[in-house]
């Protein structure tokens, strides 16, 4: 099969031939891989879980552990795009036609997030009502003791 | 073409050859899975942008913590770490089918496109689980001074703040016979009138009702911000569309792969951009699962 491909597309040389040992090695690394970090990721969110249940939750830790995800999350989408997608095998040239387009987003995410954050403290400092009724209450002014989860 | 000889690294450019070394379809929908890497990227920052315009959010592990079977016992990511690990799995028999392909194995490549439609489908089905749990189940909650019983839906979200007790047992006197009701009856506190109806229930004079309700040990939220319904129900709604068309896609090859056309062409780059299709799905999953599920 191989050489009818090369036959038939004799100017180009599309193909990215791996040995299947080598392929399954690869294969079988990436999975593993993937997995592990999707079981840190969900420790994680179990251990968010557990700090919100507790009695004085830590902001600036709950913040480091997301922090610490959203990371997970980018190695992960770095191995599905370089090995599933064998994108880390095409020419130089055609991976950064995909990837310096998407250096947007660096731009994309900062500003927005940056805008909504601006706009929650102008209604915070002007808008009494807003702040009234949407600012969380802090623990112990709270009549409910335990924070549920589930009861309903 | 004599500079070949001269240096050792191909001149893609000096012509007579694809410059990317990418077959016109594929290098394609690179493209197009990179537009759409935008559109998602937008759905999910306009989300972001909204929760940091918020001084309260609803905690993912709050609302997402049934599992089917289960009942009322929270399981906080169980079912979605399912889901993921559904994703996963189809993407690497997807990555085999496109193996095969290039083996030119024909059989291979349909024994694993078909297990990819089957984590796709089985995918769907976790989904359409999960929106058809959030809909339909029926929550407390405080608003304007009444306890009213309402799902996770686009207009109403019922995992905003724990309410305050005293505001809560006002609320109760307030409310209608009909929520009562729906509240001995679902209330897992109180047991014993697990086997009156709902129309039974609804006979009995209101102050008895409130008398049937274990206050004591009953919490209610106050209703949630609104937007949290569109864009959860409208990101993995397309997300979910996505995979249906992934599915649908999958689908083609896996009969065009049995009628032998690709063997006729001579290669299965076809089912490679129906690889990258499918990646891709799983890649959008990776972010919408660490946006909703996990922060």
């Amino acid at each position: 099969m191989e050489h009818q491909q090369n036959v038939l597309l004799s100017e180009m040389t599309f193909q990215h031939h791996t040995e299947d040992a080598e392929f399954k090695r690869r294969v079988r690394k990436t999975t593993i891989l993937l997995s592990v970090i999707t079981v840190i990721e969900l420790g994680i969110g179990l251990t968010i879980y557990t700090i919100h249940k507790g009695a004085h939750p830590n902001a600036y830790l709950v913040l480091a552990f997301k922090g610490m995800v959203c990371i997970l999350t980018l190695a992960k989408a770095y191995y599905i795009v370089s090995v599933f997608m064998h994108l880390g095998d095409e020419i130089r040239n055609m991976i950064m036609t995909i990837v310096v387009p998407l250096m947007l987003f660096i731009w994309f995410i900062a500003a927005f997030i940056i805008d909504g954050n601006s706009y929650k403290n102008l209604r915070n400092e002007f808008d009494p009502h807003f702040k009234e009724s949407t600012m969380p209450k802090k623990h112990g002014e709270e009549h409910t003791p335990a924070p549920e989860p589930g009861k309903q | 073409m004599a500079t070949t000889a001269t240096t050792h690294q191909t001149k893609w450019w000096s012509g007579g050859k694809s410059p990317f070394n990418v077959e016109y379809g594929k290098l394609m929908m690179w493209y197009f899975l990179m537009s759409d890497a935008f559109t998602f990227g937008a759905f999910l920052i306009s989300y972001g942008s909204i929760r940091f315009s918020q001084n309260f959010w609803p905690d993912p592990n709050v609302v997402f913590n049934a599992f089917p079977g289960l009942g009322h016992k929270p399981l906080p990511l169980a079912f979605v770490s399912i889901m993921t690990f559904i994703l996963i799995i189809s993407s690497v028999t997807m990555v085999l089918a496109v193996h095969a392909g290039h083996n030119g194995n024909r059989k291979a490549v349909m024994k694993w496109i078909a297990w990819t439609i089957v984590g796709g489908l089985a995918f769907l089905s976790c989904q359409a689980w999960e929106w058809h749990h959030l809909i339909t189940g029926e929550h407390a909650v405080l608003a304007d001074g009444k306890i009213e019983i309402i799902g996770q839906t686009m207009t109403g979200n019922p995992w905003g703040q724990l309410a305050d007790h005293n505001a809560m047992l006002t609320a109760l006197n307030n409310s209608s016979n009909d929520v009562l009701a729906t509240l001995v009856h679902e209330s897992p506190l109180k047991p014993e009138f697990h086997d009156m109806t709902h129309k039974q229930l609804l006979g009995i004079p209101k102050d008895q009702l409130l008398g049937m309700i274990n206050t004591a040990e009953m919490h209610v939220r106050s209703k949630g911000p609104i937007a949290f319904g569109g864009y959860f129900f409208g990101i993995t709604g397309f997300h979910g569309f996505h995979v249906f068309s992934g599915v649908i896609i999958n689908l083609v090859m896996l009969i065009m792969t049995y009628k032998g056309v690709f063997d006729r062409k001579g290669h299965y780059l076809m089912i490679e951009k129906a690889g990258l299709y499918w990646h891709f799905v799983d890649l959008v999953w990776v972010f919408v699962f660490l946006c909703f599920y996990l922060i």
